[in-house]
C-alpha cells in the first residue's frame, strides 16, 4: 500500500506547486478509498485486486498511479482522506466506495465540491440513482435493490405463495426487503428486523419456522450471513423452506466461512464465475493464477470498474484536463464486461442482466455459485426514471 | 406456548455464554479489585484458535482444547505482563490499560489471520436436532452447550466452595495482608485466578463459536453484557453472576422477539431493554443484587 | 507566570499548527487540527468531573453524540424545509443557535444521566454510566427517520455563523479553538469557586461535606450536567467539521479514547485535556501513516504510559518545568 508521511507530503505539494504542471508522460493517479479493515475489509481487498488484475493484463499498470487508502468504514474518515487525494495528491478520478452509508456521506459533497469523477465500484444506494443522479458520477456494479428485485421475481416464477422476510434493522436492510417487495406478487408471511451485528439468531428462526412460510428471504452481508445461514441450517429448516438473498450473503469468501450449510440457497447477481464468455474466463483464470483464491464478485467490480476507466482515458489520449470528456468516454462503456453485456443507463448506473444463481460444490469440492437462470434481461434500476440526466 | 418454551430455552442458553465469561469477569474483579476491558480478547482467543485447530486437524476435541488452553496460556501471558502491575492502581488505569490491550488484540488477530471471519462448525457429532416436545425440533448443539456450561459453573462452585485453593481465593478476597501473612503465595493465587477466568472466557469463545463470525472485534459486545450482568449481580458474587446472566439472559431474548410485534420502535427498545434493566437495578440496589455493601 | 505560560502552550500550538500548515500549501492538513480542538474540548470537560469530582464516566460519548445531532437534526430540516418534530419549528442551520442549544441538550440529558449514576460508586459507576451510554446509542441508532445507524450526511454543508458562511477550514478551526479556551478559562474559574472546592472536597471524603452542612450530590450532578453540555458543544463542532453525524459518536469507544486523552494529558490539570488531545490525534494519524495495523503499536504504547508516565504530559511539563527534580510524583 502507497503511504506517505505527514511532513513529506507536505513538502511535496510546495515541490510540485514549484514545479509546475507535470510531464506528459506522468500517469493518471486513480484514488481508491475504500474498506480494508474491520470485518468487512476483504470486500474492499477484493475490489483493489480486480482493478490491478485489470490494469495488469490490459498492459497498462505503468500508465496508471493508484493510490489505495482504508476508510475503516468510517464516513468521516473516507471523506477527509478523499478530500486529501484530490488537493495533496491532484487526483482527478476517484473510486473505491464499498458501503451505501459512506458513498452517502462522502460523493455527493465531492463531486460537488471538487472537480473529480467517481466511479463507484460497489455501493449503489438509491437516491444517487435517483434524485441525486449526477453526471460525474457513475456507478459500475448495481443499483441496491437489484438483486432484491431479481429474488422477488424469482419467487413469483417459482409460485411461493408465503415468504418470510429477514433484514438488518437498518436503511441498506430495509431498501433490501422493499426491493423485493416491489416485485413480489404473494403474501408476506412475516417482516423481521434484527439488531445490526447481531450474531445469534435463535429466537428469530424459531419464530421464522413457527410461520412455516415457503420461503424466506434474508438480506445479512458478511459475518452477520455466515452466521444466519449456519444456524438456519442447525435448525434443521435447509430442507423445509427455500432461502433466498441477494449476493452479498454469497460471496465465495462467505460460502467458506458457512460451509456446506449453504448449499442450495438461492441468491440474485449480475456476475457469476460460470458466466461464459471470453472476458469473464480470462478474468477467473487470470485472478485464480495472481492471487491463488477463487474471485468474487467484488473482485469482478473491481475488474469492470477498472476496464471502464481505462476505456474512457485510452479515448481521451490519458488526460483527465477535461472531465467533461472523459465522463461522456465513461458513458459510452466501451469495454468487455466479465459480467457480459453493459451499458450505462440515463442515471450513469448500469443497464444489464441480473442473474439468480444456486450454491453449489465444484469439481475441486470448492463451494462456490452457479447461474440457475436468468432473471431479468437489460434491467433498468427503479430509480432511473427519478434522475433528469439524458 | 410451545413457541415461548423454546424461546425460553433460547435465552437460556445465551445466559450460559455470558454466564461462563461473567464468572471469570467477576472472581478477577471481586478478588484483585481489577477490571478488566480485556476479558473479551480472551473470549476472542478461545474461538480463533479453536476454529483455526479444527481446521487444521479436523479435530473439534482438539479445537475445544487448544482454545481454552490458549486463553488460558494468554490469561497467565497478561497477568505476568501488565495486569499484576495494576492491582493497586485505581479502576480509572486499569481501564485503559486493558483498553489499550484491547487494540493490540484485535489487531493482532488480524495480523495473523487476516481480516476473513473464520469458521467454526458444530462437532459433528452434535450436529442435528431433537424434539424434546413434538413438533419443536432443538438443535443438539444448543443444549449440549446449556448442559457443558451448567456443568462447569458446578465445577467452578465446587472449586471455589469446597477446596482448599478455593478457600484462599474466597480469603484472598476478604483481607488479602492477612493470607499474605498466613504464609500464602499471593502473587501465584491471582495468577491462578486471572488464569483460570481467562479460561473460562476462551471456553466461552469456543463453546459460542459456530454462533459467532469468528473476526477481530468478536469480543467487545459480549464484553459489554458480561459487564452488565456482572453489574447487575454484584461484584464479586457467582450467585450474582448466574442470577444476572438469566436475567440478562432471557430479557434479551425475549424482548428482541416478543417487542417488535407490539411496537414499531420495539426493535430499537429491544436493543436498550437489559442496560434500562441495569440502570433499574442499580438504582434500587447501588451495589448490585447480591454485591457487598459498602 | 511560569504556570500561565505552561497553561497556554497547548493552545499555542493548536494556533500556529494549522497557520502553518495553510502557509506551506498543506490546507487538508486543518481538520487534523480542528479535530484536536474538538476532542481536546470533550476531554477537557470530562477533566472537570473526573479531576475535580472524582467521577470516572466511561459513557461521555452518548453526550457527543447528542450535541452532533442536535446540528445534524437542525441542518436537515433547515435544508429541506420541513418542520422538525419538536412543535412544528422549523429547522436550524446556525451556530449561534445550535451550539448553545446543543449545551442545553446535553445538560438536561446530563441531569437524570448523572444523577442515576450517582446513586452508585467506584467501578459500578463507570459501568452505569457505560450503560446509559449504550442506551443513547441504541435510541439514535433507532432514530430511523434520521438516517438509523447511517445517520445524517449534511452534503449541503455545515453551519452558519451569524448568518455568515465559514467554508474556509481555517475560520471553523478558530472558531473551535476560541471555544476551547473559553471553556478553559470557564471550567478553571469553576474550579477554584466554592463550587469547584464542595466538588474536590466530596471527592476526597465525602462524609465531611456532608457533615460540614453541604449536599454534595446536588454539586456532583450539577458538574456533571454543565460537563455534558460541553461535550455536547464538541460534538456539534464535530458535526460542523465532518458535515456528518452518526450514532458512531456515541460509540462506547469515543468514551474511552476521551478517558485516554484525559490521562495522556494528566488528571486535573484542565490544559492538560489538550496535550492528551494533541499527542493521541498526533499518534493516531502519524501510526496511520506508517502502518494499517497502527493499533498494534498504539495499545501497548497505551499499557505503557499507564504503567511508567504517572501524572500524563501535563505532569512531564510540571516537571521539566522546575528543572525536572522530582521524576515519578504526579
Amino acid at each position: 500500500m502507497l503511504k506517505h508521511s505527514v511532513v513529506a507530503a507536505a513538502a511535496a505539494a510546495v515541490l510540485a506547486a514549484a514545479a509546475g504542471s507535470a510531464l506528459a508522460a506522468d500517469p493518471v493517479k486513480i484514488g481508491m478509498v475504500t474498506t480494508l479493515s474491520t470485518g468487512a475489509g476483504y470486500l474492499g481487498d477484493h475490489v483493489r485486486k480486480g482493478f490491478e488484475l485489470a490494469l495488469e493484463q490490459g498492459g497498462v499498470a505503468d500508465r496508471v498511479q493508484l493510490l489505495v487508502e482504508d476508510d475503516g468504514l468510517e464516513p468521516a474518515n473516507a471523506t477527509q482522506l478523499t478530500e486529501r487525494m484530490v488537493e495533496r495528491d491532484g487526483v482527478k478520478i476517484m473510486t473505491g466506495s464499498i458501503f451505501s452509508n459512506v458513498a452517502m456521506a462522502t460523493i455527493p459533497k465531492l463531486v460537488r465540491n471538487y472537480d473529480i469523477l467517481y466511479v463507484s465500484p460497489n455501493a449503489g444506494p438509491a437516491p444517487l440513482a435517483g434524485k441525486g443522479c449526477h453526471p460525474r458520477y457513475f456507478n459500475t456494479a448495481y443499483q441496491n435493490d437489484n438483486f432484491a428485485e431479481v429474488m422477488g421475481d424469482y419467487a413469483n416464477k417459482q409460485g411461493y405463495k408465503r415468504v418470510y422476510l429477514m433484514a438488518p434493522n437498518y436503511q441498506a436492510g430495509k431498501d433490501s426487503v422493499g426491493g423485493f417487495k416491489r416485485m413480489f406478487k404473494g403474501e408476506v408471511a412475516g417482516e423481521v428486523y434484527t439488531k445490526l451485528g447481531q450474531t445469534d439468531y435463535a429466537a428469530e428462526i424459531a419464530e421464522l419456522r413457527d410461520a412455516n412460510p415457503d420461503a424466506v428471504y434474508f438480506f445479512y452481508p458478511g459475518g452477520m450471513g455466515i452466521n444466519f445461514m449456519k444456524q438456519f441450517a442447525q435448525a434443521g429448516l435447509a430442507d423445509k423452506v427455500v432461502a433466498l438473498g441477494p449476493a452479498f450473503s454469497f460471496d465465495d469468501t462467505l460460502l467458506d466461512a458457512v460451509g456446506d450449510a449453504a448449499l442450495g440457497f438461492y441468491n440474485g447477481s449480475q456476475w457469476s464465475p460460470d458466466l461464459d464468455n471470453a472476458a469473464n474466463k480470462t478474468f477467473v483464470e487470470g485472478y485464480k493464477a495472481k492471487y491463488n483464491e477463487y474471485p468474487t464478485l467484488y473482485a469482478a467490480q473491481g475488474y469492470d470498474t477498472a476496464n471502464a476507466i481505462v476505456a474512457a482515458l485510452k479515448q481521451t489520449d490519458w488526460s483527465t484536463d477535461d472531465l467533461d470528456k472523459l465522463a461522456a468516454a465513461m458513458k459510452k462503456a466501451d469495454f468487455q464486461a466479465v459480467r457480459g453485456d453493459f451499458k450505462f443507463g440515463n442515471n450513469n448506473h448500469p443497464i444489464q442482466d441480473v442473474y439468480v444463481r444456486q450454491v453449489v460444490k465444484d469439481d475441486s469440492g470448492n463451494i462456490t455459485n452457479r447461474v440457475s437462470t436468468k432473471g431479468f434481461e437489460d434491467h433498468v434500476d427503479a430509480y432511473a426514471a427519478e434522475c433528469d440526466m439524458k | 406456548m410451545l413457541l415461548f418454551l423454546e424461546q425460553l430455552l433460547n435465552g437460556v442458553q445465551l445466559s450460559v455464554t455470558l454466564l461462563l465469561m461473567a464468572s471469570g469477569l467477576t472472581l478477577v474483579f471481586g478478588i484483585m479489585n481489577l477490571l478488566n476491558l480485556a476479558h473479551g480478547s480472551l473470549f476472542m482467543a478461545g474461538a480463533y484458535v479453536a476454529a483455526w485447530t479444527t481446521g487444521v486437524t479436523g479435530s473439534w476435541l482438539l479445537g475445544l482444547v487448544a482454545g481454552a488452553g490458549a486463553a488460558f496460556v494468554t490469561g497467565v501471558a497478561i497477568e505476568l505482563v501488565v495486569m499484576r502491575r495494576l492491582y493497586t492502581r485505581d479502576h480509572l488505569d486499569q481501564v485503559l490499560a486493558t483498553f489499550g490491550l484491547i487494540l493490540f488484540f484485535n489487531e493482532l488477530v488480524r495480523l495473523i489471520w487476516g481480516i476473513r471471519p473464520m469458521r467454526l462448525d458444530v462437532p459433528e457429532a452434535l450436529n442435528g436436532f431433537v424434539e424434546i416436545v413434538p413438533g419443536a425440533p432443538y438443535p443438539v448443539y444448543r443444549l449440549a452447550v446449556i448442559a457443558a456450561g451448567a456443568l462447569v459453573m458446578l465445577g467452578l462452585a465446587w472449586l471455589v466452595q469446597g477446596t482448599r485453593v478455593g478457600m484462599r481465593i474466597r480469603a484472598g478476597s476478604v483481607d488479602r495482608e492477612m493470607i499474605g501473612a498466613l504464609g500464602v503465595d499471593i502473587g501465584r493465587l491471582y495468577t491462578l485466578v486471572f488464569a483460570l477466568g481467562a479460561l473460562l472466557a476462551g471456553l466461552a469463545g469456543v463453546l459460542a463459536g459456530p454462533f459467532l463470525a469468528i473476526q477481530s472485534g468478536m469480543g467487545e459486545p459480549i464484553l459489554i453484557l458480561a459487564f452488565v450482568v456482572v453489574v447487575i449481580g454484584g461484584i464479586g458474587s457467582l450467585k450474582g453472576a448466574v442470577a444476572g446472566s438469566l436475567l440478562v439472559g432471557i430479557t434479551d431474548t425475549l424482548g428482541r422477539v416478543y417487542l417488535p410485534k407490539v411496537s414499531d420502535a420495539g426493535t430499537a427498545l429491544s436493543s436498550m431493554l437489559i442496560f434500562l434493566v441495569m440502570a433499574v437495578v442499580l438504582a434500587l440496589f447501588p451495589t448490585g443484587l447480591y454485591g457487598r455493601k459498602p | 507566570m511560569r504556570a500561565v505560560l505552561r497553561d497556554a502552550l497547548p493552545f499555542a500550538v493548536l494556533a500556529a499548527a494549522p497557520v502553518a500548515a495553510t502557509l506551506a500549501g498543506a490546507d487538508w492538513l486543518v481538520p487534523v487540527f480542528t479535530r484536536m480542538a474538538v476532542f481536546a474540548l470533550a476531554a477537557m470537560a470530562l477533566d472537570f468531573i473526573l479531576g475535580v469530582g472524582g467521577m470516572v464516566s466511561l459513557g461521555h460519548a452518548a453526550f457527543f453524540a447528542l450535541g452532533g445531532y442536535v446540528v445534524g437534526i437542525g441542518s436537515h430540516h433547515a435544508y429541506d424545509g420541513s418542520p422538525t418534530p419538536f412543535f412544528g419549528l422549523p429547522g436550524w442551520n446556525d451556530l449561534l443557535i445550535s451550539l448553545p442549544l446543543a449545551f442545553v441538550v446535553g445538560a438536561v440529558i446530563a441531569l437524570p444521566f448523572g444523577w442515576v449514576s450517582l446513586r452508585t460508586r467506584g467501578a459500578y459507576f463507570i459501568m452505569i454510566t457505560l450503560a446509559l451510554a449504550q442506551m443513547v446509542y441504541y435510541g439514535l441508532v433507532g432514530l430511523t427517520s434520521y438516517g438509523g445507524d447511517d445517520g445524517i450526511s449534511m452534503w449541503w454543508g455545515h453551519n452558519t455563523l451569524a448568518g455568515f458562511e465559514t467554508a474556509d477550514r481555517i475560520v471553523l478551526h478558530f472558531l473551535c479553538l476560541a471555544l476551547l479556551v473559553v471553556a478553559f478559562v470557564v471550567l478553571k474559574r469553576l474550579r477554584a469557586a466554592p463550587f469547584g472546592r464542595v466538588l474536590d472536597g466530596a471527592r476526597q471524603n465525602e462524609a465531611r461535606m456532608r457533615a460540614l452542612g453541604y449536599r454534595p450530590l446536588a454539586y456532583q450532578v450539577g458538574a456533571f450536567a454543565v460537563s455534558g453540555g460541553i461535550v455536547a458543544v464538541a460534538g456539534a463542532l464535530m458535526a460542523n467539521v465532518d458535515e456528518f453525524v452518526s450514532p458512531g459518536m456515541g460509540h462506547w469507544t469515543i468514551s474511552g479514547e476521551l478517558l485516554v486523552i484525559v490521562i495522556l494529558g494528566g488528571i486535573g490539570s484542565l490544559s492538560g485535556a489538550v496535550w492528551g488531545a494533541v499527542v493521541l490525534l498526533g499518534l493516531e494519524e502519524g501510526l496511520r501513516e506508517i502502518t494499517e495495523h497502527w493499533p498494534i503499536i498504539l495499545g501497548p504504547l497505551l499499557v505503557v504510559i499507564v504503567l511508567f508516565a504517572r501524572g500524563g504530559i501535563a505532569g512531564l511539563v510540571a516537571r521539566l518545568g522546575k528543572g525536572g527534580g522530582r521524576a515519578g510524583s504526579p
